[in-house]
Order: structure tokens, then C-alpha cells, then sequence
């Protein structure tokens, strides 16, 4: 296992506060990791600063093994890079349907040129099979995205994020609104895609944490406040102390 | 291959084949019924009339991608249209000028040097505004093959650096749509100069007359920018129905409803809209290019910002995110306000109060405007589809 992201001594402040304070964290490819921490721990913030969404005022955030940093770099070119995110609400193209959803994720070259002359394929096409069948939305595929159950709209999300193929996928709160059966389904893909990829998943639910099976790290005002395995983190006194014990 | 492609490509649109199919008819029979024809059915201004609305109908499809479909509510097109304008309007005039001193000069004794001929045609299209030296900006004006890049590349590439600037500091909405005002506003400002070089407030005139066929009466030539309208119109919408097709038109309609989730995608947004929004001001200043021969004048007051507003209402109006409902605004709208304003709508005697519509129209066109916008969001080529739906 080879350390595929490195954050060191991150911090940044909106307004005087500080969302993200000195926050130190790695994770290897492939590997599973579980961040939990209270509201305002700065897990979304996290992510943000991961995917290029908001700049820290300090630290550094290197990737890949070339090292890149991806502090300097776009939120597309980040993603370009090999970083996948799925958001808490489900976000996908309402008024686009499922399938060109899933498209649009598809890994491919991404430049209005070859965007412009792009043709389908087969192999596109079978990939977009395979994806929605994966998801559980075969027959979904021609419905306007906006027409889905709060549900099925996660679980497109979660496709088109497998759709991307990235080597780090970051996941908040998958399991919210899903049922039991579905929770375990989320499960299943999420240690499925871990055998190859490195998966951070953000996460309220203890329950799914557990069933991840993996190493957590706990956030709490900014910073790691502890890491190592469920049972080991939940036994931490400070960690019962700010979270777990309120 | 292409042939191939085309005709699946049609196939698998209908819409466009019904709009290709409409508008190769209508040219027919207003050919037919054109005085080139013979027939003389239709006049020859009316002829012209209809050919400038052939032109607004491409700007409106051109407003449309970047507005209906990539979400850039730019109030500024009508600014590229205008400059389109001018580039084929400055050959038309220095062209059409220097046959006339050519002519007058010839009665000398003494043949007049290069540059006698070059003065004497400064002095003609430059006196209206106390000049008699060509600016720099007329440096091409003589060469139809220069004027006619100029055409392409001047709105091409404003749109480029606006666009560039723009996007890249990721300006959007409201705030993206007034700096666009403010660019068709100083435009407009700066032509309306005399030492603009464009003859300020003038404008370029005598426009409909064509250097090299003095002898072709109006009837032929407004028949034969009718055609050639009619045909940019054709280009322009299978450019736009291909461009808006497939993985391209999914791309910007993503980009539309959720610009930042696009980015996460892996997509860089600001290439897509600069592509967008440069595509369509070339397109636009073709448009101008072929209107402003048939309306044989063109003046900064053409530019200023209410006409870019005008355009997006024909859109509303018509139907966004339909290149064929840019095209039903366009005509609706325009033809209906040269009815109105044209004086040959019949006042409405109210016993207290006269309504006339050259002042009403405008009161009309902006309550259909809250109206469509209120009612029918999907404008008037959703009635079509309900009724597409229906059968």
C-alpha cells in the first residue's frame, strides 16, 4: 500500500474561525478510511479542501505518486487528476436523463474538442449497462434524472462516481434516507471499489461505520483528534468525551 | 461518410428537418412570388423585410445556445452583430466611393495620382464628420476578402477576451449579463464619436447598393440576399442543432443547471462557455453582415444595449432551449413590430383616450413578455409540443 494523499499542517478560517486547523492526514490506495466527527468537526470543509473547492491558508496537500500538489490546481483539474466526489444531497442533471448522466461521467477525454467530436460506443455504452446494473437502475435509463425517488437519485450518484473511475473516491454520508437493505448494498460497493482505490466516507451512522470494517479517523473542531480501529477510537476518552459521549 | 452522417444525423432530429423543410419552402415561394420573379406579389421591401428577418432568426438561435442552453443570459449579442455590420459595411461604402470619385476624376486632363483618388475618397465618406483622412481602422476596407474576415474575426475575437476575462473570474448570472450591457453600452458610446472612425452617429450608409452590379435592380439583389440569408439561416441552424446534439449539448446543458457539479466532473467549465459564447458572436456577426446590405444603414444606435434585450425577449418568447422556438420569437416578435410600428395597425378610438400603437407596442410586447415568462415558460414552441405530444 502507497500513501496516495497527504495533507500536513492544513489550516484554514472562514472569518475568524478556524474550520480546519492544523489538520494532518493520510490515507494509502488502496484503503478504506472512516471520518466521523461532530457538526462542525469540518468534514465537508475537508472534502472541499481535497477537491479544490476552497484554498487553505496554509499547508499542504500532495497527490499521486508524482506528488502533485493540489493546492494550485483547479476543481477540474483535480478531478481530472483521479479524484472523485459524491455529495451528501444527491446532485445529478435533473432535466438529463440517466443515462446521459451517466455519460457525462463516464471517464473519457474531457476538452470541448474531443467532447465536440465525441462518437458513442459499444464499450461506452456496455460500461453504462454495466454501471446502472451495478446501481440497480437497469431499467432506469432512458427517465429524466429528475423524475427518480430521493433514493435512486443517490444511488445514480454513486454510479456516475464509479462511472469516473478515480483513485480516490470521497463520500459523504452515503447511507442518509437509504434503507437497511440498500445501506448493505452501499456497503458492498464501497469495499468492492477499496480493493483497487483509495475511499474516504464520511459518516454519521455508527451502524455503517462498523460494517466498513476499517481504519476511522476522528475530526473534531478542525483536527484529528484520534485514529486506529472503531473499537479502539470509540474506547478513547476524548473521544467519548466530545462526541460519542453527549 | 458524411452524407451518411448527415442523413442520420436529420433523421434522428426531426425538428431540424422540419425547420430545413419549412424554411427551403418558404424561399420558394417567396421567389416565386418576388417582382424579380415577375409576379411581383410581394414587394421589394417586403422582399428585404423578410430577408433581415432571416437574420434575426440566426442571432436568435445563436442567443439561444448560449442563453437557452449553456445558461449565459448574454445582453450584449446584438454588440457582435452590429460590428458584422460594419466590417461589410465599410467595404461597401469605400468600394461603392471610390467608383463614384473614380468617375468624377475622370474628367480631369491630368489622370489623378494614388493618392489625389485615395484623399478624394476620404474626404467624401469621412466629410459628414469634419474628417478627410481614412482612420487606421479602415486599413482593409478595400479588399471584400479582408472585410469579409473581419466579419468573423472582430466579433470572434472580442467575444474571446470578454469572454476569457469573464468566466475565468467566474462572474455568472445577473452580474454576468449586466458586464455584457455595460460592454454593448460602451461599444455604442465609443461608435457614436465622430472620431470613432465610423462616421459617429452617421453610421454607414447607401448600403444596399452593391459594388459591381450598378446595373442590377433591387428586386434581383434583395432577392439574392433574401437567398443568401435564407441559407446562413439553414447553416447556422444545422451548426447549432449538431453543436447542441449529443455529448457537447450535455455537457452545456450540465453546465447550465449546476456549473460547480460539472467542475467535479472533471470538466473545465470556463473552455465550454468561452467556446459557447465565441461560436455564437461569430455566428452573430454573420447574421449583421447579411442584414445591414438589406437595410441599406447602420449606426451605433443599432448596438445600444435594448437591442440585445429585445433579442433575449424574442427567445423567452419563442421558447428557450429550442433552437426552433429562437426562430418562431424571432419572427413573431419582429414581424409583429413592424406591424405595429409600421403605422399600418388601426388606432383603437377609446372616446377619452386614442390608443396608437407606434407608443403602445412597446407596453404590448413587454406584458406578452411577463406573460410568456408568468404562463408559459416554455414560450410558444411549448404549445407545440403539447400538441406534438397529443397526436
Amino acid at each position: 500500500m502507497s500513501t496516495l494523499l497527504e495533507m500536513s499542517g492544513v489550516s484554514v478560517s472562514f472569518d475568524g474561525f478556524k474550520a480546519i486547523n492544523n489538520l494532518s492526514f493520510q490515507i494509502g490506495e488502496p484503503e478504506m478510511r472512516a471520518i466521523i466527527g461532530p457538526n462542525g468537526a469540518g468534514k465537508t470543509t475537508f472534502m472541499d479542501i481535497i477537491t479544490g473547492k476552497t484554498r487553505p491558508d496554509e499547508g499542504r496537500v500532495i497527490f499521486g505518486e508524482k506528488s502533485m500538489s493540489l493546492l494550485g490546481m483547479s476543481e477540474s483539474q483535480i478531478a481530472r487528476a483521479g479524484v472523485g466526489r459524491k455529495f451528501q444531497k444527491p446532485t445529478v442533471f435533473e432535466a438529463q436523463t440517466v443515462r446521459e448522466n451517466f455519460a457525462l461521467a463516464l471517464k473519457n477525454p474531457r476538452s470541448p474538442f474531443d467532447v465536440l467530436l465525441h462518437r458513442k460506443t459499444p464499450a461506452g455504452a456496455d460500461r453504462i449497462e454495466a454501471l446502472a446494473e451495478q446501481v440497480g437502475l437497469s431499467d432506469q435509463l432512458p427517465r429524466m434524472a429528475g423524475e427518480l425517488s430521493h433514493g435512486q437519485k443517490q444511488w445514480l450518484e454513486i454510479g456516475m462516481l464509479l462511472a469516473q473511475d478515480p483513485r480516490l473516491l470521497l463520500v459523504d454520508e452515503p447511507a442518509a434516507g437509504m434503507t437497511p437493505a440498500e445501506r448493505e448494498k452501499t456497503t458492498d460497493i464501497l469495499v468492492a471499489a477499496a480493493q483497487k482505490h483509495a475511499v474516504v466516507v464520511v459518516e454519521h451512522d455508527m451502524e455503517f461505520v462498523r460494517r466498513l470494517n476499517c481504519k476511522v479517523t476522528v475530526l473534531n473542531e478542525g483536527s484529528v483528534l484520534a485514529e486506529g480501529s472503531l473499537d479502539h477510537v470509540t474506547n478513547n476518552p476524548d473521544v467519548i468525551d466530545v462526541y460519542l459521549g453527549r | 461518410m458524411t452524407k451518411a452522417l448527415s442523413k442520420t444525423f436529420l433523421i434522428r432530429h426531426p425538428s431540424t428537418l422540419w425547420v430545413l423543410a419549412s424554411l427551403g419552402l418558404f424561399t420558394l415561394i417567396v421567389s416565386v412570388l418576388s417582382e424579380a420573379a415577375g409576379t411581383g406579389l410581394i414587394s421589394t421591401s417586403f422582399v428585404k423585410t423578410l430577408g433581415k428577418t432571416l437574420c434575426l432568426c440566426l442571432i436568435a438561435i445563436a442567443m439561444d445556445v448560449v442563453w437557452g442552453y449553456c445558461g449565459i443570459l448574454s445582453l450584449g449579442h446584438f454588440a457582435f452583430f452590429g460590428i458584422g455590420g460594419y466590417a461589410i459595411g465599410m467595404w461597401l461604402m469605400y468600394a461603392r466611393t471610390e467608383a463614384i470619385v473614380a468617375q468624377n476624376l475622370s474628367a480631369n486632363l491630368i489622370p489623378p495620382t494614388d493618392s489625389e483618388i485615395s484623399d478624394a475618397i476620404a474626404t467624401q465618406i469621412f466629410g459628414v464628420v469634419g474628417a478627410s483622412e481614412f482612420p487606421a481602422i479602415w486599413a482593409f476596407s478595400h479588399s471584400l476578402t479582408l472585410q469579409l474576415l473581419m466579419v468573423l474575426l472582430v466579433p470572434g475575437l472580442l467575444a474571446l477576451v470578454f469572454g476569457w476575462l469573464a468566466f475565468r473570474s467566474r462572474v455568472t448570472g445577473v452580474y454576468l449579463s449586466i458586464l455584457t450591457q455595460a460592454m454593448t453600452l460602451a461599444l455604442a458610446l465609443y461608435l457614436f464619436q465622430n472620431d470613432s472612425g465610423l462616421r459617429g452617429n452617421n453610421g454607414l450608409s447607401g448600403l444596399q447598393n452593391i459594388p459591381g452590379f450598378e446595373a442590377t435592380s433591387q428586386a434581383v439583389i434583395s432577392l439574392a440576399f433574401f437567398w443568401a440569408s435564407a441559407l446562413a439561416l439553414a447553416l447556422g441552424y444545422l451548426l447549432f442543432a449538431w453543436v447542441t446534439a449529443g455529448k457537447m449539448g450535455s455537457v452545456i446543458r450540465a453546465i447550465r443547471d449546476d456549473e460547480a457539479r460539472v467542475r467535479f466532473l472533471g470538466y473545465q467549465v470556463e473552455s465550454y462557455k468561452l467556446f459557447v459564447f465565441t461560436l455564437t458572436a461569430v455566428v452573430s456577426g454573420i447574421a449583421g453582415a447579411l442584414y445591414y446590405p438589406q437595410a441599406g444603414i447602420i449606426n451605433p444606435a443599432e448596438i445600444a444595449p435594448i437591442a440585445s434585450i429585445y433579442l433575449a425577449v424574442w427567445v423567452a418568447i419563442g421558447g428557450r432551449g429550442k433552437l426552433y422556438g429562437a426562430i418562431i420569437g424571432a419572427v413573431f416578435v419582429s414581424l409583429l413590430s413592424s406591424y405595429f410600428t409600421g403605422g399600418s395597425a388601426p388606432d383603437i378610438n377609446l372616446g377619452f383616450y386614442v390608443i396608437k400603437w407606434t407608443d403602445w407596442w412597446l407596453v404590448l410586447l413587454g406584458l406578452s413578455f411577463v406573460a410568456v415568462t408568468l404562463l408559459f415558460p416554455g414560450g410558444i414552441a411549448s404549445l407545440f409540443d403539447k400538441l406534438a405530444r397529443k397526436q
